[in-house]
């Protein structure tokens, strides 16, 4: 029985990692169709905010708490001067922003492996977040704690801002009809925009949680990305609910298989019940129903 | 000149619901398209026309029954319900943009080819395609890709597809939308030629055009069809003066149509 | 219309290309340069399966690197074999290291076979694309979705390969590969041969494109990409016209794998997963992804640039490599190629079909 628990628990922290990562993709893939690998740099942007901040910031528990907002804006600045530069010429082409935005992600890991070197670098964690808490035979490691809140504090956050603000109205707009919110006076490019600095934002909040579990180093962001989207994928487009299921879905799933097999054979699981998935639902688990042709 | 001999299968729609997330978009609705028929279906925005399209040629799910000859179609594959004989054009001419008008009409020719002929190159023009180029006029454009066609030129090669595919019922949605009086008129006397041969379902917002061309027309109101008859008995229909009609056609006298009827 | 000279200008661009390909290159070039050539003309068979499935299907094949690994553990496999077998020893040299048995596995056993192997080499990930393209394209799902799930499963058989250290050798792969068939690869003689085949081999597989571009079905596979719901209610099948496509594709980047390891010789998975899978279609990018001849020259160029500058200008190549994305895919989406079709159609008529999904560089002039 415990085993059982510990490995649901353990399930579920992979499970807030990928939500973490995913919830600016559902913005940016999911809202705007915008295939962005360079998402994980944006990461690995917030991770090295959080080690530029504990360099200049002693005390760990204090430069986690300013990093948080931080990197938030070092990776949405970083994603609105993309999507300025590059994606809005492309968002008739939507496979081939793909392969842009892989060049860039080339080009931003070369320029971190310049500036910070090419070997990984660590964080120190601050105490609160180093043990562990038990309960009733189960462990639950302090930092997992720290980053299933933190992932259902964005949630929440990021459901909040779409539902009952103006930007989210028109982020909504946008996403369902562009034509018509354009005609409607809503400055798409700019909500666009927008959108693009939250997604990308949420990517850096995500890169700082990362460096509680792990190493920050300049190919970080390639070993999450396509995970990822594959929740996205699974989750459907347009909905937040899509996204937080799978992801803790997919890390449940992840560890009772490395549990029974082996960490390799996992992977291959994970995806076979993808495919086997998406038989069953082609467009992912929500979806926005249309009678468009497209 | 109505035509003794009719050719093609006709249509038979009984009891057909399509429901989109709870909103029920198509309600019960029975139709009986005659070989040989040019009917068109009209109503205002929302009434279902499209939607009715949609279900009889498998793009949505509906229940009901819809028999084309002696087939079911609900519940059939797109591709299957096309290979049947049905046809369809789109509110927007979707023809492929990058191909030949020649290329376009070898291709809506050939869902029949063998795997040895798909691989081979196309040689010559087979005799259907030069059929439908001369039909529909387009015989001095079939070099030019389909992209650079004039709005109502698409139009014309999407019908002459569905000729060369040799369907038995075309279905069009609002084919002369966009078009000027010309072109229309030419659409027209097009669709004429075409029913001689076969079954053709017009949906329509162009009262005009609708009086000029139709053989027989049905009012689609909220999901339901209103009224059906000839012109004339769908004009004189008071229910669908309220709805529809009545709005439309006010600043003419209520009898005017019809008298052009060949 | 159809001059005598224009008949002849495909034939005549294949015979120069044969030219420049089996007699220029092994007189012109070292044995060095020979076997790094041969290992670029590896990447260019590739791209013929790119060009097909990407530029005229519109298929984003971002896993070619799967196929390209099961063409080629297929064929190293067996090579290790022989080695075994020419030493005198049961097992390869890496399964006497990390393995826990002294049996061979059950599936090493029929690699040993050669005609099985080679079979393999192009079955193996033909099999592989039509099992998971039947199950996407059957039930439609999206283009962007296929893209992420090719390269998840570049990623998943490369996880898989490492993970398997006692089987498969692991992160090192299949290495020190001595013979071919009987012939020592160490010998340049040999190696020269291995050239030819794959030279041979790419020429014959860009005529079986060729005539696959210039069939009814290649019309009809452009019309997919372009509109494919159309397709469908012309009564076809557009998952059929898709998959074909798909695993041709899988197939030359099989065969692409299986002659990359006598010509290298290694596999690993470092040149399978998801990085080298996005490398395969760069090349075709660049070079015209639509344009058979463009995909073949720009995997060659690229594949040249990528070894003669990574290693003296690793960071200087990795900012070039990411620029060359975004310019080529970017802002020239028809690649180098379409450059080539805009200078000729000042002189000839306008030549349609290459298009990516929206109007660009190539599509035809009058309207503008």
């Amino acid at each position: 029985m415990t085993v059982v628990l510990n490995q649901s628990f353990t399930g579920i922290s992979i499970g807030a990692v990928l939500l973490l990562i995913a919830l600016g993709l559902t913005l940016t893939f999911g809202q705007m169709g915008v295939i962005n690998m360079a998402h994980g740099e944006f990461i690995m942007a917030g991770a090295y905010t959080t080690y530029v901040l504990q360099k200049s910031i002693s005390s760990a528990g204090a430069s986690l708490l300013v990093a948080l907002p931080l990197a938030f804006l070092v990776a949405g600045a970083m994603g609105a001067l993309l999507e300025w530069l590059l994606i809005r010429r492309l968002y008739t082409r939507p496979l081939d922003t793909l392969l842009v935005t892989w060049g860039v992600s080339l080009m931003l890991q070369q320029l971190a492996r310049d500036v910070f070197g090419a070997p990984n670098v660590q964080t120190a964690a601050p105490d609160l977040l180093t043990g562990n808490i038990s309960a009733g035979g189960v462990t639950f490691a302090n930092n997992r704690l720290f980053i299933l809140g933190l992932a259902l504090l964005c949630v929440l956050g990021l459901t909040l801002v779409l539902r009952f603000t103006p930007l989210g109205r028109r982020i909504r707009a946008v996403v369902q009809n562009r034509d018509l919110a354009e005609v409607s006076g809503i400055a798409t490019g700019q909500v666009d925009r927008i959108t693009f600095f939250i997604g990308s934002g949420l990517a850096g909040v995500a890169g700082v949680a990362l460096t509680l579990v792990g190493p920050i180093g300049p190919t970080m962001g390639t070993n999450y990305i396509v995970d990822a989207f594959l929740v996205v994928v699974v989750g459907g487009i347009g909905q937040l609910k899509g996204a937080v299921i799978t992801a803790f879905a997919l890390g449940v799933l992840q560890s009772v298989l490395e549990y029974s097999t082996t960490v390799s054979v996992a992977k291959v699981g994970v995806l076979v019940a993808i495919v086997a998935f998406l038989q069953w639902r082609p467009q992912g688990l929500y979806t926005l129903r249309t009678r468009s042709l497209a | 000149m109505s035509g003794e001999v009719l050719k093609g299968e006709g249509l038979t729609v009984r009891d057909l619901r399509v429901t989109f997330d709870g909103f029920t978009a198509v309600d019960g609705v029975d139709l009986d398209i005659r070989p040989g028929d040019l009917r068109f279906l009209i109503g205002p925005n929302g009434a279902g026309k499209t939607t009715l399209v949609d279900a009889v040629t498998g793009l949505v799910k509906a229940t009901g029954s819809v028999r084309f000859g002696g087939d079911e179609l609900l519940g059939k594959p797109v591709h299957r319900i096309a290979r049947l004989g049905i046809g369809r054009t789109f509110q927007t001419a979707t023809v492929f943009e990058e191909l030949t008008v020649l290329q376009n009409l070898d291709i809506a020719a050939g869902a029949g080819r063998g795997p040895l002929t798909m691989l081979r190159r196309r040689t010559g023009v087979p005799e259907s395609v030069t059929k439908a180029l001369e039909t529909t006029g387009l015989t001095e454009l079939r070099d030019r890709p389909a992209g650079v066609l004039a709005h109502g030129q698409k139009q014309w090669l999407e019908i002459g597809m569905l000729l060369v595919q040799d369907v038995q019922l075309l279905l069009l949605d609002e084919p002369v939308a966009g078009m000027s009086h010309e072109e229309r008129e030419a659409t027209g006397e097009l669709l004429q030629r075409v029913s001689a041969e076969r079954t053709v379902v017009v949906i329509e917002h162009d009262m005009d055009f609708m009086r000029s061309f139709a053989r027989s027309v049905s009012v689609l109101h909220a999901g339901k069809v209103l009224s059906e008859g000839t012109v004339a008995e769908v004009q004189a229909d008071a229910k669908v003066q309220e709805v529809y009609l009545g709005r439309v056609s006010e600043p003419e006298p209520a009898a005017v149509p019809v008298a052009e009827e060949a | 219309m159809t001059t005598t000279l224009t008949r002849l200008r495909v034939p005549g661009a294949f015979l120069l290309g044969a030219v420049l390909l089996l007699g220029v290159a092994p007189l012109a070039l070292s044995d060095f340069r020979l076997s790094l050539f041969a290992k670029y003309l590896c990447y260019a068979i590739v791209a013929v399966g790119v060009s097909l499935a990407w530029g005229r299907g519109g298929l984003m094949v971002l896993g070619q690197g799967v196929f390209f690994g099961l063409g080629g553990y297929a064929m190293a496999m067996h090579l290790k074999l022989t080695d075994a077998a020419a030493t005198g020893e049961k097992l390869p040299d890496f399964m006497q290291l990390y393995g826990t048995s002294d049996a061979l596995p059950w599936w090493w056993e029929p690699f040993a076979n050669p005609f099985f192997a080679l079979a393999m080499t192009v079955l193996l990930p033909m099999v592989v694309a039509g099992v998971l393209g039947f199950f996407i394209f059957r039930r439609r799902v999206k283009g962007a979705y296929f893209a992420i799930l090719s390269q998840a499963l570049a990623a998943a058989l490369s996880i898989w390969l490492i993970g398997q250290q006692a089987t498969t050798g692991g992160t090192n792969g299949l290495t020190d590969i001595q013979g071919f068939f009987g012939y020592s690869l160490d010998d340049p003689v040999n190696q020269r041969m291995v050239y030819f085949i794959i030279a041979a081999v790419l020429l014959l597989l860009m005529a079986l494109a060729r005539q696959l571009f210039v069939s009814r079905y290649g019309e009809l596979l452009v019309a997919v990409r372009d509109s494919e719901e159309r397709v469908r209610f012309l009564g076809y099948d557009p998952a059929n016209v898709k998959l074909v496509a798909y695993v041709v594709a899988a197939g030359m980047a099989g065969l692409a794998g299986a002659l990359f390891v006598p010509a290298v010789g290694i596999i690993s998975p470092a040149l399978i997963g998801i990085v080298p899978s996005i490398g395969f279609v760069i090349g075709a990018a660049v070079g015209g992804r639509a344009s058979l001849v463009g995909a073949v020259l720009g995997a060659i160029a690229v594949a040249w640039a990528q070894s003669t500058l990574s290693d003296a200008f690793p960071a200087a190549w990795t900012y070039l490599q990411g620029l060359l994305f975004v310019l080529a895919v970017g802002f020239l989406p028809g690649g180098l190629a379409s450059l080539w079709f805009v200078l000729r159609r000042r002189r000839t008529r306008p030549t349609p079909v290459i298009r990516t999904e929206e109007p660009v560089a190539v599509t035809v002039g009058e309207t503008a």
